[in-house]
């Protein structure tokens, strides 16, 4: 739209700074406020609803941490809270899990996924089809996938030891093995998961011009190479935005091994440290203590989100 | 353009929508939020007096809330619910009770934990025995110690003192109790008969439970002889009860672990050898509450270690008939680990609403024939008459009640006799108790799902990590 055809009322606004007539001493932040009075109405009320859902109980939390209550009485603990945490032997046994948890996820949920996606965007038939089918999981409650996977892993009756048996392999205990139980946990959250993650690749792998791969084609590139030279630097901006934010999540994850393990698995091997935050909060009483784990995890998450803002605004740009 | 009433002009239209907006978001926050009530006093201000030996003043109106109404699904203890309510008010006709019930049980420890936090639980409110300190770090309940005497609550000097004295810090009270159980040995009778075994003789120690188990499990069909907890803390729980039992401890008299020791050894050898060397345990662990109720329900399950109103839980929930179960004492017997429930009331609350709480309390669980021990009307309404608990009345009473309860028996109350005759000494849960039942609970899961498990080892972290927990109160 060229500047000529802009509609009057607003090259018709008054310089910056300029007050109307007829209403002297008006500063401009009141004048942009009246002027989308509405949107601000609208606007409020998602802001209250930010502040008191989302950043008064991140200051509460961090308030928290430091707090101690006894017979009622609320008194400043200092770093007694965090000294209590790292004291806990569950406290690096849930680190590590966490950190299991995360790295298989990557291996699994990251790389899958995109796998996945150029199979689908290579497809010339029923891409729709097998699209819906990918994302089918994802519509699931997570409640009843999990029943699910709870059911196929079970090691007396679950499906997956009745194929194994068919086959004449051993039965596997799956998720009551210190061995396998994280593993097992981390195919289950893949498998719920990986439609959402195949669906932002394929819209990705869609837009990459076509005139590159023919450009590779002609150069003689197979697919591995179209993959590798056109693929993955056209999509290197998405695939590392899903990176940050599958590190992000994974090392929140509380609800697949708290439903498929009860939290702790065996020999708590797979209580990750948001369970343990669950349970100082809500099976211990210790707010003090599941305050300053959560600090603990959102310093090192911040970290994380902070790349991940960074990279946003370079795609922004 | 003519201006109506249905076009208003653009600041007025501007202002509707500014006005419709701002109440958009005050609604929007109000919705998401959580009534707080305060819990300061009644809704309705009474006159009534503030002397706690003065009776509650009729021309008081009090409104009460109270925890534990039975859901819509139970529909006969709803009825009783409701009937009890009418009677009560034809005393206290200025009582307003308005019950809240949830549809599981009646305290789900998340649950309360986060109540307790945000003082939003109902004015008189159910608790377990062990819940005490929780509620006073949360300046949760009110003091109730002058509001108790033989003249609120006529069966007060019959009930068990130490049941009693689950509600006292200080030598202040705190609570009323309601029910208490003590941990027994559950068996399923049917897989007890196949299997050869007398059901009237469950199996007195462990060595018994060893050899019952393992003939159960060469039924086959998926029949397993004994099952236990290992997970949500539950299995710590269990591991304590049986260290009980065996005369061991879990927490010293010096406040420091005492389990790591022969009898904590015995015990999880057993565990790892009826679930490795005998294959008398389902390879399906990793069990909590709950698991195996449905197991012994379903007729898979022989053994397990139980309170009695699971067998309440077994045939209302899940369907299950009384005469299918029966319980003995805990195999052992050196002591057994109890507990129990009973409510308290909110602190901040007035002097006529404690009183009317200690009269509904009274009245619906601590009257001898009346509210809950009104054995007729519960067999009539086809509800189980005959589980062994509550039982913490002595005396005259415990006699009077046990006989009204024989005489409107709904099961087979024999079954239950082992039990009730062979009363084993109770033993309170050991402090930090949640913690210290987490830690345990990985010495269980470790002999349960692990073929190879060092017994040795998982006894020597569970100390360290129990020690931990203790010495950081």
């Amino acid at each position: 739209m060229s500047a000529s055809t802009l509609p009057a009322r607003e090259t018709a606004l008054p310089p910056q700074g300029a007050e109307r007539p007829g209403q002297p001493g008006r500063s401009g932040l009141t004048r942009a406020l009246r002027r989308n009075l509405t949107a601000h109405g609208f606007l409020i009320g998602a802001v209250l609803c930010f502040a008191f859902f989302s950043w008064y109980p991140m200051v509460r939390e961090f308030v928290l941490a430091f707090q101690k209550t006894k017979d009622g009485r609320t008194t400043w603990a200092g770093w007694s809270n965090l000294s209590y945490v790292f004291h806990d032997p569950a406290f690096w046994q849930a680190w590590r899990n966490t950190l299991l948890f995360t790295g298989l996820a990557l291996v699994l949920g990251f790389v899958l996924p995109f796998l996945v996606a150029v199979l689908l965007n290579e497809l010339r038939h029923g891409q729709g089809y097998l699209r819906l089918l990918v994302y089918l999981p994802v519509m699931l409650p997570p409640v009843a996938s999990v029943l699910l996977f709870k059911y196929l892993y079970d090691p007396g009756y679950g499906l997956f030891n009745r194929i194994f048996d068919l086959f004449g392999l051993p039965a596997q205990q799956w998720l009551q093995s210190t061995d396998t139980a994280m593993v097992s946990v981390v195919i289950a959250a893949t498998w719920m998961n990986m439609g959402s993650a195949t669906l932002v690749y394929l819209a990705a792998l869609q837009a990459i011009p076509g005139e590159l791969y023919e450009a590779a084609e002609l150069d003689g590139a197979g697919l591995l190479r179209k993959i590798w030279h056109v693929t993955v630097p056209q999509t290197r901006l998405v695939l590392s935005l899903m990176f940050l934010m599958q590190i992000i999540a994974t090392m929140q994850v509380f609800t697949e091994p708290f439903l498929l393990t009860n939290g702790a698995g065996p020999e708590g091997s797979t209580t990750t440290v948001v369970y343990l935050i669950y349970q100082y909060a809500f099976n211990f009483n210790n707010y003090g203590g599941a305050a300053a784990l959560g600090l603990c995890l959102l310093v090192l998450l911040a970290g994380f989100s902070a790349m991940y803002v960074r990279l946003s605004r370079d795609s922004d740009t | 353009m003519r201006r109506t009433w249905f076009s208003p002009a653009p600041r007025l239209r501007r202002t509707a929508a500014t006005a419709l907006a701002g109440a958009l978001a005050l609604t929007a926050l109000a919705a998401c939020g959580t009534s707080s009530d305060t819990g300061s006093g009644d809704s309705k201000p009474g006159t009534g007096s503030s002397d706690p030996a003065a009776p509650l003043d009729p021309k008081t109106t009090v409104d009460l809330t109270i925890d534990c109404m039975p859901p819509a699904a139970k529909a006969a203890e709803l009825k009783e619910w409701k009937q009890d309510v009418a009677t009560f008010n034809k005393t206290y006709p200025n009582v307003h009770i308005v019950g809240r019930s949830t549809p599981g049980q009646c305290e789900e420890p998340p649950r309360f934990t986060a109540a307790l936090k945000a003082k939003s639980q109902p004015d008189v409110f159910y608790t377990y025995f062990t819940d005490l300190q929780q509620v006073l770090d949360n300046n949760g309940a009110a003091d109730i110690s002058a509001y108790v005497t033989a003249a609120s609550v006529p069966a007060l000097n019959s009930i068990d003192p130490a049941v009693m004295g689950v509600y006292k810090k200080d030598g202040k009270m705190y609570g009323l109790p309601t029910s208490n159980y003590q941990m027994g040995i559950m068996i399923n009778r049917k897989l007890f008969q196949r299997a050869g075994l007398d059901p009237d003789k469950p199996p007195a120690t462990w060595d018994e439970v060893r050899a019952d188990s393992r003939a159960i499990a060469g039924l086959g069909g998926g029949v397993y002889g004994y099952g236990e907890y290992s997970a949500e803390n539950t299995g710590g729980w269990h591991f304590t009860a049986a260290m009980y039992s065996l005369g061991g401890d879990v927490v010293g008299a010096d406040g420091k672990a005492a389990f790591n020791n022969a009898t904590g050894k015995q015990l999880l050898q057993q565990l790892h050898d009826m679930r490795w060397s005998d294959r008398s345990m389902s390879p399906t662990q990793l069990l909590k509450w709950g698991d195996l109720q449905k197991q012994i329900t379903a007729d898979k399950l022989g053994m397990f270690l139980a309170a009695p109103d699971d067998i309440a839980y077994m045939v209302q929930q899940l369907g299950a008939k009384y005469e299918n179960f029966g319980m003995g004492p805990i195999p052992g017997a050196k002591a057994t680990l109890t507990g129990g429930n009973g409510y308290m009331i909110k602190q901040g609350s007035s002097p006529d609403k404690i009183k009317a709480a200690i009269a509904w309390l009274n009245f619906k669980n601590l009257s001898p024939g009346k509210g809950q021990f009104d054995w007729a009307r519960t067999k009539a309404d086809h509800l189980p008459v005959g589980v062994p608990q509550p039982n913490f009345f002595t005396g005259d009473v415990k006699a009077t009640d046990l006989k009204a309860r024989t005489d409107n028996a709904t099961m087979p109350v024999a079954n239950f006799a082992p039990y009730l005759g062979n009363p084993v000494p109770g033993k309170a849960e050991p402090p930090k108790a949640q913690e210290v039942y987490k830690v345990l609970d990985n010495a269980m899961s470790g002999v349960l799902t692990n073929e190879d498990a060092d017994i040795a080892k998982l006894l020597s972290t569970a100390q360290t990590g129990v020690d931990q927990v203790l010495a950081n109160q």
